[in-house]
Parts: structure tokens; C-alpha cells; sequence
């Protein structure tokens, strides 16, 4: 009975944070982009051949400004932009999205567990998270990514593990506040053990808070990773990556510009569009904290 | 049809009209609502939460948030002032000293940064040509005043319960003497004993400064106890307006009827309460008619083509109930 | 109040034994001899065992970690593997630049974010708040790194007025400067007029404008200062995170900072000159926030309240 009860009403609330969301223009605009730039991901093999285009270099055409041939120009090896640009879109949305994956999955368990026991094990982790936190995030993931040696997995567990406090924090202090209340008390009561309550009362109870941390995070999580490669300890070359692209650029400015402007507008324009999707969901979710 | 003179009138209000707009449709606050106060007296505004009471008390101030808040229609007069078509100065001068408010929750009406004192000498200075000492001074005497010792000028709102900063309020409310103040529901965040001290004290202030008040709340028996007269809100219009006897003892319209019924008895013993049936109307969607007409158990079909008009029974007593216009229709509560 | 200072400084010293623990774990897992790659590329194996026994590296990590404990509470952080010299000096000559450059980008931003910040609040939906907002958020997505690049660009290369790098002279901050303390203003910004719409909507506001408080006073000084809160947090993480993670502007600008510092030694695999400069870091970080917590106090006497418990 609980559940047929549940379910239109579970469709209904999706429907009406969508209905909320649609209206935002400046989201919807985010979305869009955010959708575009996932489908150029997805088709970009089939946009630039990998092999023949985006790594093969020609030092014949090096350093060309923008043509009707080659629209953003070629780099310092005579490579398409646009062409490595697409690709390294691809490579800054996997690492984003896995990363956040990883943080998220690590993050929300020791929220979760520390959040519902409370007591000791909420001290340990507690602490524990603290003492990541007391470290600048970038420099925790420089740290890690030098000790782990640069590959793109690497990246991926540095980025993740720099932002494991973050959502080990908000899971935690969900998971209290939704804790007390009394269906849990109902589920405990009728002999759902722990796990069978965390998992379907309380996680799902705390999804507004993580779903909105998610779409801002992988933002933040996409700029790490152009950052960590910009510094040169991320993607190795010749992997298209925007911040390896804009590093390579650097020698450059004075002749080349375009090597990095169009780099740093790609990293920009993507940051630009989750943010507003994310800013979005939040007022979607949560029209309380509208302004 | 009794018309009060003018000259007398602390606050004149006619045919105020408020609306919220939102995005999600307009909310018709108020909607028609006249108020003629006399210096000294006090009206009672009863009626449930969201029927507009608090709008009507805030537009007196021009405090409506705007937006969404937008007066459509109407004069307010205050001691002869336009209050509508006052420039932002000289609304700036009326607050707090022509006029003055004491909201519903003391536990978020006072500034957390700032000492009560302070908070209270600030309106002082703002209004009377003195220095902050004197201020000050004067600060600490209505402290004392409200029951505060004076001593706990230099406190911050944290460090006071929920009763004394009310009273906090109320004394930052009447250090300028206004000619009218507005009570809004001063002791429904209240513990019952402590609301009863609030009230008192509140009683004894307006008596010893002379004040008008419109208080504001949604308790018959703080009206019966505070107020002259009395207006029932209903959706955002003034159902039934007379003196505290006109309504009290002589009951016309079917939801003041309704209000009374919904009260314990001690004396009738009744098995049990008949609140009204259903919920006030959607304000952003009222009805075409009488507004109580859905709830309303001698509505007719008739009630719902027309909002009812003003009908006056006597020089002080009106009822907006179009039934009335029937020579031998009575409702069923007596006359006490 | 001293009490919870005294308790809060109590309280960082596990924290960072932790961090410490933790960067010096994670750079032991670090591939590659750092024994043979100090001896050079000519040094026989007795040579290299030689060395590796002198810097206790044939040890499990966790002795050498408390030999490198217990070393730096006497305020030795070893020397470098690169220079031979004491790490301290490096740390020493970076930092105040590190300093230096936070101060003046936290300037920058908080001088752009306030007034913008305020106004867009107090005229909100207005041109100026919707132009600012934009402005604002575009400010956060842009990658700091990129913009000091074009910056340099624009300015140094091709309109020749700034110094694109080093730290000579007043004119050479200018652009690093801004780089971080736009970034920074971006988040401010939101954050103030954010903070600032929820506390004008606050009861006690509409109490302070029923006492017939004029406007501008409204504002600046009953909204302001609780608006003020949770905007001076993000103020003293930000200005924590420019003393810690200004690693890419300072590498962008040829900075000598701290920043760049850490960056070359992680490449140099100079591990001793790593750990002394994260440890520094971190230890100023977490110092950062403290004050920040302290300055909460100061401004709100609620919290303030509460520390004396």
C-alpha cells in the first residue's frame, strides 16, 4: 500500500522540479550548453578521426590562425584546435564526472555512516575529514597526482580525493536532520536493519542537497583537472586536454595567442553552463532558498 | 449610516485594495477594507491568518513589501497625513513616532547585533531632538517601564526570553508616544501566562500615553478584554464592523457566528465545539460572491453572484451579508 | 574568549600531525630512488646504500616520519635534496611573497565584490544587478590561470604598460593581483548579495524601517552587518586558499612564491622542500581560519556567546 501511495507522488514532485527548472531561463541556457557539449563528447570520434587529425602532426600548417580550414587555427605541431578542443572536451568530461563519481560514492558513505551512528565513529571520521579539509585543495591534489605520477586515472583519484570531505560533510548533516524523523522511526519499528533504512528512507531524503553539490562540483572538478594539467601533472601529451593545450600555448602568446584563448573560453564556457544549471536545480529543489 | 467626523479620526482608511503578484498568480490580500479610528480607541481586526489583517496594519506604515506587494486602491489617512502620497522622508518622520508597530515574533523582530538598549534609543534619536545620551537615558526609563531592570540595557536580544523581548519591542514602540499603535497578534508567539503579563502591561501603557491601537489578532478573548470596537476579517474585506457589544452580544454575520462557536464554553457546556466547516477560500482565486458563501450554512444560490455590500444595522454596527436584505432572516446565535 | 582561542590552537595540533602524517605517506608512495637519483647518475651501489642509511630512507616510513616529527618541533624541516640547504630558507624568501600577493588580490576582491554585491541586492532585478550578476558568474567560471594569460597578452605583450612576470616594483602586482582577486571577487559578490537578500527580508529589518530608520541606514548599517557573517567566512577561506593554492597564477606571473615553489620541487622530486612548504601551508591555512572564526565574534554576538561557554 506504501508503495503504490509513493509512487505517483514520487513522479509528480520530479514533474514539478522540472516544471520549476524549465522556467529558468539562465538554466535552461546552461542545460543547452551542458547538453551540446556532451553530445560533441560523445560524437567526436566521429567528428575528427583521433589518429589522423588530433594527434598526427604536420609541421607544415604549425601555428595558423583561424581559416575557413581550420576554424580556431593550428597548434605549435600543425594540429587542428577545434579538432583537439572536441576531443579534449571529452577527456575533461569523463575526468570531471568520474572524479565526482569517486567523491562521491568514498564522500556520501562516510557521511552517511558517520551522520546515522553518530557517537565515536562519527569523531574518527569526523576528524578525519578535517584533516583533509586543512589541506588547500589543489595542493592535495597536486601532492597526490606528483606521488601517483601523471595519468589520467591519477587525476581522477587526486580530484576525487581532495573533494571527499565536501560531500562526506553535506551527506552527514542530511542524514541528521532527515534521522529523526519519525518514518525512520515507523521502518526501524517494523525491523528494517541499518543499511535497509540508510539506503531507501534516508539517502533518498537527502538527494536535493546532493544532486545540486554534484552538477556545481564536477565544474570545479573539470577546472582541477585543466589546472593539475596546465601545471604539467595531468593528461601527458600528445592527449588533447584544455589545460595541457593552454600550457603549450604559453611559449606562444606573443605570435599564437589563439593557442590559448580558445583553450581557456572552452574550460570557461563549460564551468559557465554547470554552474547555471546547477544554480538552477537549487532553486528547482528548493524554491525556499530562491532569491 | 454613521460617519465619523474627520477631525477626530486617528486613522482613515477607504476602500484599500492590496494584492500580491507573484509568479504564481496574484494573491488578493485585501480587498475593500475601510477603517475609521478615533484618537485613543482601540479596534480589534479578528479574523484567521492569511485573511489580510497584517497587510492592512502594515500599509498604514507603507510597509508592504514591495514587491510583490502593490497597494491597487485606496486613501489612508493618518492624523490628516496622505500616507499614500507621502514622500519617503516624511514617511521615514511617521514611523515610529506617529505611529508605531510591535510584530507578531519577538523572537526575530529585534536586530540580533545590536544591544536591546541601543535598539531602543536608536528610535528615540531618530525622533526627538536629543543626544544620544539622553537617549539613552530615556532608553533605559522605558526599559524600566516594560518591567526591565535597566541595568540590562547592554544586552543582546539572545540573552532574553521570549516574553521580555516582547517587551523589548513594545518599549521601542512606545518610546516616542505615537498616537496609534499597531499591534500585530503581540502574544500568539507567547506562552499563555507570559501573554497575559505582555497584556496587561500593554493595557497600562496605552492608558497612561494615551494611544490609539488596532490589535490586530485572532484570540475574541484578548479583544473582549483590550478593544472598543471591533471589525471581523474575512478574506481579505471587513464581514461585520460595531462596537465590542454590537458584535460581541449582538452577533449578525454567519462567520462571526461561526468564530463563537468554535470557542469552548464554560457556561453553555456544549457536547462539543461546531467549528466552520472548510478552509478559507484560495486568495489567489476568491470566489466571484461572498467569499464565505462555500462555508456558509444559510448561503443561498444568491450569494454567490454578488459580493455582498455594507449593511448598516445601526449607527455603529454593519454586516456584509446579503441575506440581511431578507426582512425576517436571523441567525441562530442569540443575542447574549 | 581566550579560552576558546587557547582551545581552538589545542585543537589544531592533532589536525596537523594528521596532515602531516598524510602528505608525507602519500609522497612516500612516490616511484623512483630518491637515494640513487640524489647520488647522480655515476654513484656505485655502495655509494647510494651509503646515502640511503645516512637519510634514514632504508627505514619503514613511519620511523622516518617520526624522525621528521620530531625534528620539525625544534624547527628543523631538514634540507633540501635539491640545494642542500636548510628548506626553512626557501620558505622563508617565498613566502612573504605568497603574502604579499594574497593581500593585495583579497584587497582587490573584497573592495569589487562589496559595493557590487550590496547594490545588486538592495536594487535587485534591476539593470545593474542583472548586468552584475552576469559579469559575476561569468567572473566564477573563468579558469584564473587563463585569464592571466590573456591578461598578459593584452597588457604586456601587446600594449607593452605591465611587466608580464617576476616581482619587481609595484607595477609587476598589478596583474597578479587582479587575476586572483577577480576570481575571488566573482564568489564574493554572490555571496554578499545573496546573504544580503535573505537578511532584508528579515523580521528585525522590517522592525528597524517600522521605527522609521531612513534607508540608507536600513542598509548599511542593521542589514550590512548580519549580511555580513557568513560573507566574512568566505572572505577568510578565500584569503586562506590565495596563501595556499595560488599555485597557478604564481606560475603563470613567474611569482616567487610558495606556490611555485612546491610546483618546482614536485618536479625536481626535492620530497624534503614538498613536505616543509605544504606543512607550512597548511599550518597557515588552518591559522587563517581560526581568525576567521574568531573574527565571527566580533561581529556577532551570538557566536561570541557562545565561545565564552
Amino acid at each position: 500500500m506504501a508503495a503504490t501511495k509513493a509512487a505517483p507522488k514520487k513522479r509528480s514532485q520530479f514533474e514539478e522540479v522540472w516544471r520549476r527548472l524549465k522556467k529558468n531561463k539562465m538554466a535552461m541556457v546552461g542545460l543547452a550548453i551542458v547538453l551540446m557539449l556532451v553530445l560533441l563528447a560523445v560524437f567526436a570520434d566521429f567528428l575528427f578521426d583521433y589518429d589522423e587529425i588530433v594527434i598526427k602532426q604536420n609541421t607544415a600548417i604549425r601555428l595558423q590562425g583561424p581559416s575557413a580550414e581550420h576554424w580556431f587555427g593550428t597548434d605549435e605541431f600543425g594540429r587542428d584546435i577545434l579538432a583537439r578542443l572536441v576531443h579534449g572536451g571529452r577527456i575533461s568530461l569523463v575526468v570531471g564526472v568520474i572524479a565526482v563519481a569517486i567523491a562521491l560514492t568514498i564522500g556520501g558513505t562516510l557521511g552517511a555512516i558517520s551522520g546515522f551512528f553518530g557517537g565515536k565513529v562519527d569523531m574518527l571520521i569526523s576528524r578525519a575529514m578535517d584533516i583533509l579539509l586543512a589541506v588547500p585543495s589543489l595542493l592535495l591534489s597536486i601532492t597526490i597526482v606528483s606521488a601517483l605520477g601523471p595519468s589520467i586515472l591519477n587525476l581522477m583519484i587526486a580530484i576525487a580525493v581532495s573533494s571527499v570531505p565536501g560531500y562526506a560533510r553535506i551527506v552527514r548533516s542530511s542524514v541528521m536532520t532527515v534521522r529523526d524523523n519519525e518514518f525512520v522511526e515507523a521502518a526501524k519499528a517494523i525491523g528494517a536493519n541499518n543499511a535497509q533504512i540508510i539506503a531507501s528512507h534516508i539517502l533518498p531524503n537527502c538527494l536535493a542537497p546532493i544532486i545540486v553539490q554534484v552538477s556545481l562540483k564536477v565544474a570545479s572538478a573539470i577546472l582541477s583537472t585543466s589546472g593539475l594539467s596546465f601545471l604539467g601533472l595531468g593528461v601527458k601529451a600528445p592527449t588533447p586536454e584544455w589545460g595541457s593545450m593552454l600550457s603549450g600555448g604559453r611559449a606562444y602568446l606573443r605570435n599564437a595567442p589563439h593557442l590559448t584563448v580558445f583553450p581557456g573560453f572552452c574550460i570557461m564556457l563549460t564551468i559557465l553552463s554547470l554552474n547555471l544549471l546547477g544554480d538552477g536545480l537549487r532553486d528547482a529543489l528548493d524554491p525556499k532558498l530562491k532569491q | 449610516m454613521a460617519q465619523k467626523n474627520p477631525k477626530d479620526l486617528i486613522l482613515d482608511i477607504k476602500d484599500l485594495v492590496i494584492h500580491y503578484e507573484t509568479d504564481d498568480g496574484t494573491v488578493e490580500a485585501v480587498n475593500g477594507i475601510d477603517i475609521q479610528l478615533e484618537y485613543g480607541k482601540t479596534l480589534g481586526l479578528v479574523g484567521e491568518t492569511g485573511s489580510g489583517k497584517t497587510t492592512t496594519a502594515l500599509s498604514v506604515l507603507r510597509l508592504v513589501p514591495d514587491p510583490p506587494g502593490v497597494i491597487k486602491n485606496g486613501s489612508i489617512f493618518l492624523d490628516g497625513k496622505d500616507i499614500m502620497n507621502l514622500p519617503q522622508k516624511e514617511l521615514e518622520a511617521v514611523r515610529g513616532h506617529l505611529a508605531s508597530m510591535i510584530f507578531q515574533d519577538p523572537m526575530t523582530s529585534l536586530n540580533p547585533v545590536f544591544t536591546v538598549g541601543d535598539q531602543i534609543s536608536e528610535v528615540i534619536a531618530l525622533h526627538e531632538n536629543c543626544s544620544k545620551k539622553e537617549a539613552d537615558e530615556k532608553a533605559g526609563d522605558m526599559l524600566e517601564v516594560v518591567g526591565i531592570p535597566r541595568e540590562r540595557f547592554a544586552e543582546y536580544p539572545h540573552q532574553f526570553s521570549g516574553g521580555m523581548k516582547q517587551r523589548v519591542v513594545i518599549a521601542m514602540a512606545l518610546a516616542c508616544n505615537p498616537k496609534l499603535l499597531l499591534a500585530d497578534e503581540p502574544t500568539t508567539a507567547l506562552d499563555v501566562t507570559i501573554q497575559a503579563q505582555v497584556l496587561e502591561t500593554m493595557k497600562g501603557l496605552r492608558e497612561k500615553f494615551g494611544s490609539a491601537m488596532i490589535m490586530i489578532t485572532h484570540d475574541l478573548g484578548i479583544i473582549a478584554e483590550v478593544c472598543d470596537e471591533v471589525s471581523v476579517v474575512y478574506a481579505g474585506q471587513i464581514v461585520e464592523h460595531g462596537t465590542l457589544v454590537d458584535v460581541f452580544n449582538h452577533t449578525r454575520h454567519p462567520y462571526t457566528e461561526g468564530l463563537f462557536g468554535s470557542l469552548p464554553n464554560i457556561e453553555i457546556k456544549r457536547n462539543r465545539l461546531s467549528p466552520i466547516p472548510g478552509l478559507m477560500p484560495d486568495p489567489t482565486d476568491l470566489p466571484k460572491g461572498c467569499c464565505f458563501a462555500p462555508r456558509c450554512k444559510y448561503a443561498t444560490p444568491d450569494c454567490e453572484k454578488a459580493r455582498p455590500a455594507k449593511k448598516w444595522l445601526s449607527d455603529t454596527h454593519y454586516v456584509r451579508c446579503s441575506r440581511y436584505d431578507e426582512p425576517n432572516f436571523k441567525i441562530e446565535r442569540e443575542d447574549q | 574568549m581566550s579560552r576558546y582561542v587557547i582551545k581552538r590552537l589545542v585543537m589544531l595540533i592533532p589536525v596537523l600531525i594528521g596532515v602531516t602524517f598524510l602528505v608525507y605517506f602519500i609522497i612516500s608512495l612516490s616511484p623512483g630512488d630518491t637515494a640513487a637519483m640524489l647520488a647522480g647518475e655515476d654513484a656505485d651501489a655502495a655509494t647510494i646504500e651509503a646515502l640511503r642509511h645516512e637519510l634514514g630512507l632504508d627505514q619503514p616510513v613511519i620511523i622516518q616520519y617520526a624522525r621528521y616529527m620530531l625534528n620539525l618541533l625544534q624547527g628543523d624541516m631538514g634540507n633540501s635534496y635539491k640545494t642542500g640547504r636548510p628548506v626553512t630558507n626557501m620558505i622563508v624568501s617565498c613566502f612573504p611573497n605568497t603574502a604579499k600577493l594574497a593581500f593585495w588580490s583579497i584587497l582587490v576582491a573584497v573592495g569589487i565584490a562589496l559595493p557590487i554585491g550590496i547594490i545588486s541586492a538592495t536594487k535587485q532585478y534591476s539593470m545593474f544587478d542583472n548586468v552584475g550578476m552576469v559579469v559575476a558568474l561569468i567572473g566564477v567560471a573563468t579558469p584564473n590561470f587563463w585569464l592571466g594569460l590573456m591578461m598578459i597578452i593584452l597588457f604586456s605583450l601587446n600594449l607593452g604598460w605591465l611587466p608580464s612576470g617576476g616581482s619587481k616594483g609595484w607595477s609587476s602586482y598589478i596583474m597578479p593581483a587582479i587575476t586572483l582577486g577577480t576570481g575571488d571577487a566573482a564568489l564574493i559578490t554572490r555571496m554578499t548579495r545573496s546573504s544580503m537578500l535573505e537578511v532584508i527580508r528579515a523580521d528585525y529589518i522590517r522592525t528597524a524601517r517600522a521605527k522609521g530608520v531612513p534607508e540608507g541606514k536600513v542598509v548599511y548599517q542593521h542589514a550590512l552587518r548580519n549580511a555580513l557573517i557568513p560573507v566574512v567566512t568566505a572572505i577568510g577561506l578565500q584569503f586562506g586558499s590565495l596563501l595556499g593554492g595560488a599555485t597557478l597564477t604564481e606560475t603563470v606571473f613567474a611569482w616567487p612564491g610558495i606556490g611555485r615553489s612546491t610546483v618546482d620541487s614536485i618536479k625536481t622530486k626535492d620530497t624534503t622542500q614538498v613536505l616543509g612548504n605544504i606543512v607550512v601551508l597548511t599550518i597557515t591555512f588552518s591559522c587563517v581560519n581560526l581568525l576567521v572564526d574568531i573574527l565571527y565574534a566580533f561581529i556577532d554576538p551570538r557566536i561570541k556567546a557562545q565561545y565564552k561557554k
